[in-house]
């Protein structure tokens, strides 16, 4: 695997995805994944992002970037119209978590998940002695954080049960050491592949 | 080139007549046309770097610098092209050209119908986004430039440059859009039908032969421009600008002016219906309310870009509602439908239709890294 930038789940994501695919990234950020995507596996990447800034950078990096609320929709993007769908590390900004995984299998074969795990022991052990967790992979504090939704890797899974969805692979780390055992407990951060159910 | 003002300094419109007929989308056949034009900086060894400059409704070819005969003459999009700016003519070679159909030189309903020797008024063919655009392909054959590195534009501009990707795909490696849409609505269309009759019905007006008569149809140019110039802007902004303020004291009970908006109307309608010519006008909402590439396709859009080659920015404004952002959507939607490089940027600004025109650093930003990251 190569790095991309420091961002381990970034490799993961690229691991999954083949040359040549036709690939959406919600809340792309500066862009670094689709840059990687493009350059190393010829993706025909799009990004899509609402804050300013990101769009910026986006631009400069070369990669095509489409500035629209991710909780408006992705009613503009047709069914079925890109190999894989990816949101890296932002599901928990993301209000309508239900309505945006639909939608990420919509308009993608698969969707692609990372998020921080808030089951992680050190997050628990915050809660215990009474305070929401606040780590490397969960940097904010209660009042400031982007964070709207709060959940670890069991919560999700079950969400995904409920929802049809069905988990195609799925992988779990803490700092950029793999965790196979117990990673509800071990893993700070989670990515998962997804696949219509059934 | 003035280095300390970022001006590209004094500007020389040039003519170049072309002997050639140029068929019209509408059935019509120019025998021969000129197109006025102003260009920056230097067309390099490989002619790699050449940009057009495609004016909106009220423009012309004089896009930056000033003019000899009058150094306050500043062009219109000075804000955005010189040496240093956002399109950088050290880097780029810019081409300003005045549409056909305008009043500003190229052939239009002001200059001379070789038929007749009299002004062409109101027989002058109408002019649409097709038409401008394979005048503007003769232009660059004359310059040698085979393909533009770039087409930018802004509103009916923003169309030209869409245009130039599908009418000569292997011509136009970047395309600008800016504030503009695949179609008019039936509302902004309604607003351009207004304009229309305030000039055709204006007893200046004269069928449109108003040359011969000594008169124009000022109060009709007057109303239209009044009328556009509520629709360029947003209602946030007349509220900040001008709000309920009075231009006297006290209300006056009579028809003379009492608030500050009403002066400014009147004023910018006045200054309009000065120097614009009604016919260039009444074409060219005609050209606005016609374009519809989509239309030989059954309304399809995407299935109308799928000829497209160039790579596009998209660039909206959130109070523009004369071209509003989910317009510039649609455009972008279908380009990403075909697999087309497409970035999509909708820029915070107050300012209405009229933000194209403005300097907003996030705007120009987006359009300044757009634009150094073209290959020349």
């Amino acid at each position: 695997m190569t790095n991309v930038q420091g961002r381990f789940d970034f490799n993961v994501i690229a691991d999954w995805i083949r040359p040549g695919e036709k690939v959406l990234d919600l809340g792309c950020g500066d862009g670094s994944l689709l840059r990687y995507l493009k350059d190393e596996k010829g993706v025909r990447g799009y990004g899509v992002d609402n804050d300013p800034d990101n769009v910026l950078a986006c631009i400069g990096n070369g990669v095509n970037v489409v500035q629209i609320d991710l909780e408006a929709g992705l009613s503009g993007f047709e069914d079925g119209f890109f190999d894989h769908v990816v949101m890296s590390l932002s599901l928990q900004t993301v209000r309508h978590t239900e309505q945006m995984l639909a939608e990420m299998l919509r308009v993608g074969r698969e969707a692609v998940v990372s998020f921080p795990n808030f089951g992680h022991s050190s997050h628990r052990e915050a809660i215990a002695a009474g305070h929401m967790p606040v780590s490397k992979s969960l940097p904010y504090q209660w009042y400031n954080t982007p964070n709207v939704r709060f959940f670890t890797m069991a919560d999700f899974e079950e969400l995904c049960a409920v929802l049809g969805i069905a988990i195609r692979e799925r992988v779990a780390f803490e700092g950029e050491r793999l965790v196979t055992a117990d990673p509800n407990l071990n893993a700070s951060i989670a990515a998962y592949r997804l696949g219509r159910g059934g | 080139m003035d280095e300390t003002t970022n001006s590209v300094g004094l500007a020389l419109p040039r003519r170049a007549h072309f002997d050639t007929s140029l068929p019209l989308e509408g059935g019509a056949v120019l025998p021969s046309f000129d197109l006025v034009y102003e260009t920056y900086g230097e067309l390099n060894a490989a002619r790699s770097n050449a940009v057009l400059v495609c004016h909106a409704l009220s423009g012309n070819h004089h896009v930056a610098g000033w003019h000899a005969d009058n150094p306050k003459n500043i062009g219109w999009w000075d804000n955005l092209v010189g040496p240093g700016k956002p399109l950088d003519t050290r880097k780029f070679f810019v081409v300003g050209v005045n549409n056909l159909g305008g009043c500003y030189g190229s052939t239009g309903p002001v200059t001379i119908n070789p038929a007749t020797g009299k002004p062409w008024g109101a027989d002058f063919p109408v002019i649409v986004v097709e038409d401008c655009v394979a005048s503007q392909a003769h232009l660059a054959d004359r310059l040698g430039i085979e393909s533009w590195a770039a087409v930018i534009g802004g509103s009916l501009g923003g169309m030209q440059a869409l245009e130039w990707t599908l009418a000569y795909p292997e011509r136009i490696r970047h395309a600008l859009v800016i504030a503009a849409a695949p179609k008019l609505t039936a509302q902004n269309i309604a607003f351009n039908e207004v304009a229309r009759q305030a000039i055709l019905t204006d007893p200046d007006f004269h069928g449109g032969h108003y040359y011969e008569h000594g008169v124009v149809p000022a109060r009709g140019l007057r109303l239209a421009r009044m009328l556009g110039h509520i629709t360029y802007l947003s209602d946030d902004q007349m509220a900040e600008k001008f709000g309920r303020k009075l231009r006297r004291e006290a209300l006056q009970y009579s028809y003379e002016v009492d608030f500050e908006i009403e002066s400014y109307l009147r004023y910018q309608g006045d200054k309009f219906a000065g120097f614009f010519d009604a016919n260039t006008y009444l074409i060219t909402t005609k050209a606005l309310d016609y374009f519809d590439p989509a239309g030989r396709y059954g309304g399809d859009l995407p299935a109308a870009l799928a000829r497209a080659r160039a790579k596009f920015l998209v660039v909206s404004f959130s109070t523009d509602w004369r071209f509003a952002p989910e317009r510039s959507r649609e455009i972008v939607y279908g380009l990403v439908h075909n697999g087309l490089d497409a970035s999509y940027a909708e820029i915070e600004s107050s300012a209405g239709h009229d933000s194209f025109l403005l300097d907003d650093p996030r705007y120009h930003a987006v359009l300044r890294t757009y634009f150094e990251g073209i290959r020349t």
